[in-house]
């Protein structure tokens, strides 16, 4: 076997019996792995009207064929099940080192089905399969649940994925980390594993992943790792990590501010790559197999002692990873909250508690918006800290109050969405499918929009990211003209990214998907083209689609924010634009090969090879 | 002229492409449980170190082996197991004050870093010039200046009188 391993290692959480079983080869071929394969067992196996924190929820980690290789980052595993925040199906990525660890034990995918009696965990070591009692581990933070596994296994080069309390309190929006700083992040990941009463999977793999091709493998490899050497995009994330877009979105007044209620933060330039590379960073650390080496080891500034975080005796300072773009966006531009340190320690928090700080800092925007307006009153909240904007004490507070679901803490677990419902204004919710934007102002850039409303696990960036042709001047980005054709287009190349196992970075950083269909082939054996590559995102797009239909995901849910759709920003580079999510979305569906209820139709589904699961 | 590996943890971004690379060369796949170089991390310090075996010029893993299985290769410059002689007593493990020398799991015999014949892979393969391969004269300064740097950062952290 080249490439894959081929087989799957599949998990009874329920009586910690396991077995191991071969992948088919032609779901192999028609879906590459990671998202794709993840997927197609994902709409195999589960119902999709399941509640997703039932025992009948099943969780997948899955790697591509190019985890664990030299191929440039290949590092990433995708975690697939039904979101807990959205009751979409949701596909999660995540980089580190654990996703290659699985791999080296001999599995391309890992899935896990119902739920242990007891708080458990998973250790892995290459056959050695074995859940364990996690008694002792339940209710800590994610680092020191690491540390303990690493201390009590004794194993060298163990890798652990795990939740904090936050996943175990089923916040809607806890994610599952790994390495302690990388976090499969989005729709609460998290929350299905606490539902399982999974604390952790710990992993060590001494085997190998053998290629089909060394030579052409090498040679392809070897040009890729040439073009993204010298790249500005490849120096730009090196040097000032992802942070730098802060400036980006600001000048072209999309950085949502104060819970999308203004375009431009004025304090960015407070939070962006330059601040952090000058006065916090540490070190560059990269993930496995990673030239770029885009994560930011952080300290504390030197005038920040309330928000001391303790994650070693010696090194009360170092904050650990991040904050990334969105991190720093959501905890900081979002809240209207311009200190550094209070969102380090924030996003330090999410990191340790085990949450999505996209969500979280989301969640916060959207409540400070009901304190307000009034909805949420001081008698709610903990004496003397308002949950009001620009509040450095509330993001931190509320943050550790949402873990473990204290006070109004227990109302932000549920996210932004449910809240805004629960305290009568559904409309301070800025998100899609009940999941929260992240930290493009659809205004700003207008195809984020349509990117945003048809994502099949909600509000997301990572499938279609519209600024890379509107804000480089190859469109308009405040005309909706030609953005669902692009958007179609970029889904299908992400959706196959996805699932080779390579990150999603190295396509903004000189190596975009033509430069490792080649690697892809090499590795596995199988002639795949670009043509095949677009046609199996497709493929994958349109399955996640037929998921969430039979969910009871309709055309209504294709939809946006009321205040995108009419409120313009009255100042900035983006004054007097909305979203014309009505003028885009019957393009979209149209260039999709969709009925006008976004249904695939019979014709397409029997293009793409679907038809018989429809 | 006699090349020495250099490994400045400084530019290390942990990326572990040095291990896939040396796993390579032992295995033909990737399996950084081959390699016999190992990154280690230190994660409170954002600090991460590749290692290797140091090539000393009095190697106390070849003085220890009781049949004479390690030996100098013909550039001079690696001290190289021979597979063939090594009778698996793990002795050369122990005497490694550096813990370099392993012995593999599949046929119990020692495996140590053979400088890749004169072209190290780990060198070739790291995207941050972390591992070098030079000429020794160069090499000494560039020691003694870390060195320093890394014991004035001790200094200072444990609160020594500068």
């Amino acid at each position: 076997m080249y490439g894959w391993t081929g087989k799957l290692l599949r998990v009874d959480l329920a009586t910690g019996q396991s077995r191991v079983e071969e992948i088919p080869e032609d779901w192999r071929r028609d879906y590459i792995g990671g998202r794709g394969l993840a997927d197609r067992y994902l709409y195999e196996e589960l119902d999709p009207r399941v509640d997703p924190l039932a025992p009948e929820n099943k969780l997948i980690f899955a790697t591509g064929p190019l985890t664990g290789t030299c191929a440039p980052c290949g590092a990433r595993y995708m975690v697939v099940t039904k979101g807990a925040l959205t009751g979409a199906i949701t596909t999660s990525n995540s980089g580190g080192h654990w996703g290659p660890e699985l791999k080296f034990a001999g599995y391309d995918l890992l899935i896990l089905e119902n739920a242990a009696p007891r708080p458990s965990y998973l250790f892995i070591y290459d056959d050695h399969v074995e859940l364990r009692d996690a008694g002792h581990l339940w209710g800590k933070g994610v680092f020191e649940t690491e540390d303990m596994l690493r201390e009590e296994l004794g194993i060298p080069g163990l890798r652990v994925a795990g939740i904090g309390p936050a996943g175990e309190n089923r916040v809607r929006f806890a994610c599952i980390v790994n390495d302690k700083h990388r976090a499969a992040g989005r729709s609460g990941v998290g929350a299905v594993m606490g539902s399982k009463n999974l604390k952790a999977v710990a992993v060590r793999g001494t085997r190998g992943v053998r290629v089909a091709d060394p030579e052409a493998f090498m040679r392809a490899v070897w040009a890729m790792r040439a073009a993204m050497e010298d790249h500005p995009g490849r120096k730009s994330f090196a040097e000032l990590g992802t942070a730098a877009t802060i400036d980006m979105t600001n000048t072209f007044g999309g950085l949502p501010t104060r819970n999308f209620q203004q375009g431009q933060f004025e304090h960015a330039e407070n939070l962006n790559g330059n601040a952090i590379r000058d006065t916090r960073l540490v070190a560059n650390k990269a993930c496995f197999a990673c030239t770029i080496a885009c994560g930011r080891v952080c300290r504390l500034g030197e005038h920040s002692g309330k928000y001391l975080v303790n994650t070693h005796p010696r090194n009360w300072k170092i904050a650990g990873e991040g904050p990334e773009y969105e991190g720093a966006w959501a905890l900081g531009a979002d809240t209207g909250v311009g200190d550094l340190d209070a969102v380090l320690k924030a996003n330090w928090l999410c990191n340790d508690l085990g949450m999505d700080p996209i969500s979280m800092g989301a969640t916060l925007a959207a409540a400070m918006e009901l304190y307000q307006k009034g909805a949420i009153t001081d008698e709610m909240l903990e004496q003397g800290i308002p949950l009001a904007f620009d509040n450095p004490e509330a993001i931190i507070r509320y943050t550790e109050a949402t873990a473990y679901r204290e006070g109004i803490g227990d109302e932000l677990a549920e996210g932004a969405k449910r809240l805004g419902e629960k305290f009568g204004h559904p409309e301070v919710f800025m998100g899609s499918k009940g999941q929260e934007f992240p930290a493009y102002d659809p205004r700003g850039f207008q195809g984020m929009g349509v990117a945003y409303a048809t994502c099949n696990r909600g509000a997301c960036h990572l499938r279609a990211w519209t600024p890379a042709v509107e804000s480089t001047g190859q469109m308009d980005p405040h005309t909706p003209k030609g953005k669902p054709e692009w958007v179609v287009h970029e889904q299908h190349r992400t959706t196959a990214h996805d699932a080779t196992g390579l990150c999603l970075f190295v396509g903004a950083a000189g190596g975009p998907l033509e430069t490792f269909v080649p690697i892809t082939a090499a590795a596995t054996g199988v002639p795949y083209t670009l043509e095949d590559f677009v046609k199996i995102g497709e493929r994958t797009w349109n399955l996640e689609r037929l998921f969430n239909l039979r969910a009871g995901f309709t055309r209504a849910d294709d939809s946006l924010p009321k205040r995108l759709l009419e409120e313009p920003h009255k100042t900035g580079p983006s004054a007097g634009v909305v979203v014309h999510l009505d003028e885009m979305l019957p393009v979209y569906y149209q260039c999709r090969g969709w009925d006008e209820e976004g249904r695939p139709t019979p014709e397409k589904l029997a293009e793409l090879g679907l038809a018989s699961l429809a | 002229m006699t090349q020495m590996l250099v490994i400045v943890p400084d530019r290390c971004t942990g990326c572990m492409q040095c291990e896939l690379a040396c796993g390579w060369v032992q295995s033909g796949q990737f399996q950084p449980s081959q390699s016999l170089i190992r990154v280690n991390i230190f994660d409170e310090e954002a600090s991460y170190a590749p290692y290797t075996c140091l090539q000393c010029d009095e190697a106390w893993c070849m003085t220890a082996c009781p049949v004479n299985a390690i030996g100098v290769d013909a550039s001079g410059q690696a001290k190289v197991v021979e597979e063939r002689l090594c009778i698996g007593c793990h002795l050369c493990t122990i005497a490694c004050p550096f813990g370099t020398v392993f012995t593999l799991p599949q046929n119990d015999k020692a495996a140590k870093c053979n400088l890749c014949g004169g072209q190290p892979a780990c060198v070739v393969s790291c995207p941050t010039d972390a591992i070098q391969y030079l000429d020794a004269q160069e090499c000494g300064q560039w020691f003694r200046d870390w060195g320093r740097r890394v014991h004035e950062r001790y200094l200072e952290e444990i609160g020594a009188p500068a």
